[in-house]
């Protein structure tokens, strides 16, 4: 570090036990066709020195207003309609644009939320390091190619004086991270807001950068504002915990605290449900969903006198290699996205194939899905070899295995209302006539507890966690027996995940459903999955029960997965929920 | 170990009173089912541009439909002797060298030039999308052959190429003729942005959905990609309707598309008055005025519902 900024600091430094951020009261308005939405409402916050505050809400909970208020960057028509934000004895609601803007940067840093769309590609790492230093006037134009190498060290770019020399398509989505945090904490300000600052990560990613983000910002004595939608990653990394619901703030306290005696209903919806706390398979469905499948095995099918369950589908040395661009015109390259993969699904269970970001496990799914054609491996679905169906029975194992995909705002056609998005999987099997199928179609938005009126709606009137549940609607309507979900609930809100998969688990006892659960979250599979199969770079490297993978890991890279589960390490008092 | 707590970091719990629970994502149902189009309308309703094009698209309609409703002179019935005589009762624009009521030209002009504008664009669509959807959806083979017939009309200008065309039917001339010539070479703007639309909307997971559901290639284009391609289509679909309306009035200009003494067309009229631009311009002014009017609420429409259906630019 250099003695100049050394100075900085020291000559900033003010009373420890003088709070650095006070909001009092604050009030966050935006304007809309619809009239006047309240974001925040009556909100207090206090930040001490060097403190970490965790702000934790879903979507739509004013969190990030909170955050943007703070720094005076609301977007749009958001605007202060009362209340106050004292930073360090100043209010930034009354402080003219000047103040605000030597504020930015100089005292408070920010690290946003997606790190795929926050560095300009066109411009080289080191420079955008640079701009942050040159605009806060931290360091002379000479001295900033010395500071800005130093900076990328620090957030632990390792060879960083090369690295910053690199444009930022060159980086991937950690280091674009450690990027952000490095510009954010260029000035060394004296509070950073990190907006859900790795969520979209994966999650041995996440880890390391929260640790190495929580050492620095020690060492510095940074206060942090975290803004997350993870309780059990807020209560690992801050002291304090703000839990925030309609735009106001519901329960707030230590972080301990809180999560061992919630006191609010939402807050203790949010501690039971949170899956990376509560992680533990939904009992009742496991107990029900073996008994359907005695049930199933009973009344169908070989293997019944044994009463045992079948593999439904038996994947055998599944390979799959693309071919793509290689430098050169005309040149390729081969790539093996799915290496030598085998395992089974058995009727009436849940399979799940977690692995981080690349390791090919949707590349199983739509091979198992029958979207795309393996290049050697066989796929047996209830005895049938899938590479030698022909088109009609290929038309009827469509009916049999059906998807759930991840984005709930890409998987249902705008166009289409609910009711023909549910109804067009009977219309393409000529399955019913008008009638029947409309019966068919409130039947099923039943079983995934929406209203009937829903089908008059379209998907853009309805919430992320409404249209994946018209996408496990529609996937249900031609009585599948494999529902493949393709990380079916990773883009929700916990408490919406944790409905989706009660609602999963519920279907599975009731229907006797098989799933293949395609997910990079372990806390997630705790919740859902009978076993586990653990892919990385297209190899299975672990498969085992849910129970042996989650109690005894055998390889370093599950363990690696295990422990970066946030908050796995909190003991609850979760008997005293109820 | 619990430390102490801080002045204004007490374990809060806010009264219940203040933040009731509702239940977990609960459908909103107090708001009436809406759509696409229907959100587009809502907008379009409240757009000044929308309102004044819309209102000059109607009337240019009603002149087409019904020309004789506006004018009782006959456009066809002209006497020397009124030749370049000035506006008198009746005659409101004045006549032209041949002594036809211009008033009554530009009104009857308006059928050739909607009718040219109108089933051109239609052509053009229903040509442009199915080779530009068949392109993008299928890909490949059909994709690198259809690419390049298009890249082949693409490199022609439509004007010129039409000029070249028009030769063939000298006398012969028809409205059809036009609209048969300016087709031909004016469908691959619409196949380029169809292909384009296309093959964005046919990675969508709902795309994929479609597919795993077991629906046909081909329906599946039809009912999932199209729809959802279609934004982009209909916007351009507005702009050219406004060029080939100027494409027509360009060929009668040039003296090769329709003939003014049979069909009366405002092209034809620009171009016959354009003669006596500097001894009377009213005669050029009004057809032209007619033209410019027309073509310019088409594009302002086409600029506004492109507004309204772009959810990007669309302001909530």
């Amino acid at each position: 570090m250099t003695p100049m900024v050394e100075m900085n600091l020291a000559g900033r430094r003010t009373d420890p036990n003088a709070p650095l951020v006070e909001i009092k009261k604050l009030c966050v308005s935006f304007q809309t066709s619809a009239g006047e939405v309240r974001a925040v409402r009556d909100l207090d916050l206090t930040i001490y020195p060097g403190q970490t505050i965790a702000i934790v809400g879903e979507s739509g909970s004013g969190k990030s207003t909170t955050a943007h208020a703070i720094i005076d960057l609301l977007p749009g028509t958001g605007k202060v309609t009362s209340g106050q934000i004292w930073f360090d004895g100043k209010d930034i609601v009354t402080a003219s644009k000047d103040e605000i803007v030597s504020l930015r940067g100089r005292e408070i840093g920010m690290v946003p939320q997606d790190p795929m769309s926050n560095l300009n590609p066109v411009w080289r790492i080191g420079y955008q390091v640079k701009e942050a230093l040159l605009a806060n006037n931290v360091t002379s134009n000479r001295e900033a190619k010395h500071r800005v190498a130093e900076l990328l060290a620090e957030a632990g770019l390792p060879d960083a004086a090369s690295r910053a020399k690199q444009y930022p398509h060159e980086f991937s989505g950690g280091m674009r991270q450690r990027t952000l945090i490095a510009i954010g904490l260029a000035a060394r300000p004296r509070l950073l807001i990190a907006d859900e600052p790795t969520s979209a990560l994966d999650v041995t990613v996440q880890r390391q950068i929260l640790d190495h983000l929580g050492t620095l910002t020690r060492e510095l004595g940074t206060a942090v504002l975290l803004i997350t939608h993870d309780l059990g990653l807020a209560a690992e990394r801050a002291e304090q915990l703000v839990v925030m619901y309609q735009g106001r703030v519901v329960e707030s306290g230590p972080a301990i605290e809180i999560l061992q005696h919630p006191q609010h209903p939402y807050t203790k919806r949010l501690v039971k449900s949170a899956p990376s706390l509560a992680s533990r398979r939904i009992e009742t469905a496991k107990h029900e969903g073996i008994e359907v499948t005695e049930l199933l095995a009973q009344t169908g099918g070989e293997g019944a006198e044994h009463g045992e369950t079948k593999d439904i589908m038996v994947v055998k040395d599944l390979t799959k290699v693309f071919t793509i661009r290689g430098g050169r015109p005309g040149a390729s390259k081969k790539f093996t996205a799915v290496d030598d993969v085998s395992f089974a699904v058995r009727r009436g269970t849940t399979m799940a194939l977690v692995g981080e970001s690349g390791s090919g496990k949707t590349t199983v799914a739509n091979i198992v899905l029958n979207l795309i054609d393996p290049t050697s491996g066989k796929i047996y679905f209830d005895g049938l070899d899938l590479s030698t169906l022909n088109k009609e029975e290929l038309f009827s194992f469509r009916r049999r295995v059906q998807p759930v995909f991840q984005d709930p705002y890409g998987s249902l056609d705008p166009m289409f209302s609910i009711y023909r998005t549910i109804e067009e999987p009977l219309r393409t099997h000529h399955i019913g006539d008008r009638k029947s199928r409309e019966l068919k179609v409130r039947e099923l938005l039943d079983k995934v507890a929406l209203p009937g009126s829903t089908m008059r709606r379209f998907p853009n009137e309805l919430s992320g966690g409404q249209r994946q549940r018209v996408a496990v609607a529609r996937a249900l309507a031609l009585d599948p027996e494999v529902v493949v979900c393709d990380e079916a609930v990773s883009a929700l809100d916990v408490l919406v995940q944790a409905q989706i998969l009660k609602l999963l688990n519920q279907l599975q006892s009731d229907l006797g459903l098989s799933y293949l659960f395609i997910t990079h979250d372990l806390a997630v599979v705790r919740q859902i999955a009978d076993e586990v199969c653990v892919m990385e770079a297209g190899r299975i490297v672990e498969a085992a029960s849910t129970d042996e993978v989650f109690d005894h890991p055998k390889t370093d890279y599950t363990r690696a997965l295990l422990e970066a589960i946030p908050g796995g390490s909190i003991e609850l008092g979760l008997a005293d929920l109820d | 170990m619990p430390e102490p707590h801080r002045p204004g970091q007490r374990h809060f719990v806010a009264d219940l009173g203040e933040t009731p629970l509702s239940e977990v994502d609960k459908l909103d149902e107090s708001t009436p089912p809406l759509s696409l189009w229907a959100d587009a309308w809502r907008h379009l309703r409240r757009q000044p541009i929308f309102i004044v094009s819309a209102l000059l698209i109607l009337l240019v309609l009603a002149l087409a439909i019904a020309p004789g409703l506006f004018a009782r002179t006959d456009p066809l019935s002209c006497h020397l002797q009124d030749g370049l005589e000035p506006s008198r009762a009746g005659h409101p624009f004045g006549f032209d060298r041949q002594g036809c009521d211009v008033y009554a030209r530009v009104v009857y002009g308006t059928r050739t030039s909607v009718a040219v504008g109108f089933f051109t664009t239609a052509i053009v669509v229903f040509l442009g999308a199915a080779i530009g959807a068949i392109a993008g959806f299928y890909g490949r083979f059909w994709d690198a052959l259809l690419s390049r017939v298009t890249d082949i009309f693409f490199a022609i200008p439509l004007v010129l190429a039409a000029i070249v065309v028009m030769q063939v039917f000298r006398d012969r001339v028809t409205i059809w003729a036009v609209i048969a010539v300016l087709s031909v070479f004016g469908w691959p703007q619409i196949a380029r942005i169809t292909r384009g639309a296309v093959m964005a909307v046919k990675n969508s997971d709902y795309v994929t959905a479609a597919k795993a559901l077991g629906t046909t290639k081909f329906r599946t284009l039809l009912r999932h990609v199209l729809p959802n391609a279609a934004a982009p289509v209909i916007v351009t679909a507005t702009v050219s309707l406004g060029i080939f309306i100027v494409a027509e009035a360009t060929l009668s200009f040039l003296g090769i598309g329709l003939n003014a003494s049979k069909i009366v067309s405002w092209g034809a009229d620009i171009n016959y008055a354009s003669a006596t631009i500097r001894t009377n311009p009213s005669v050029l002014f009004y057809p032209a005025a007619a033209l410019a009017l027309t073509v310019l609420s088409f594009i302002m429409l086409g600029d506004a519902v492109r507004d309204a259906l772009d959810p990007k630019a669309r302001q909530r």
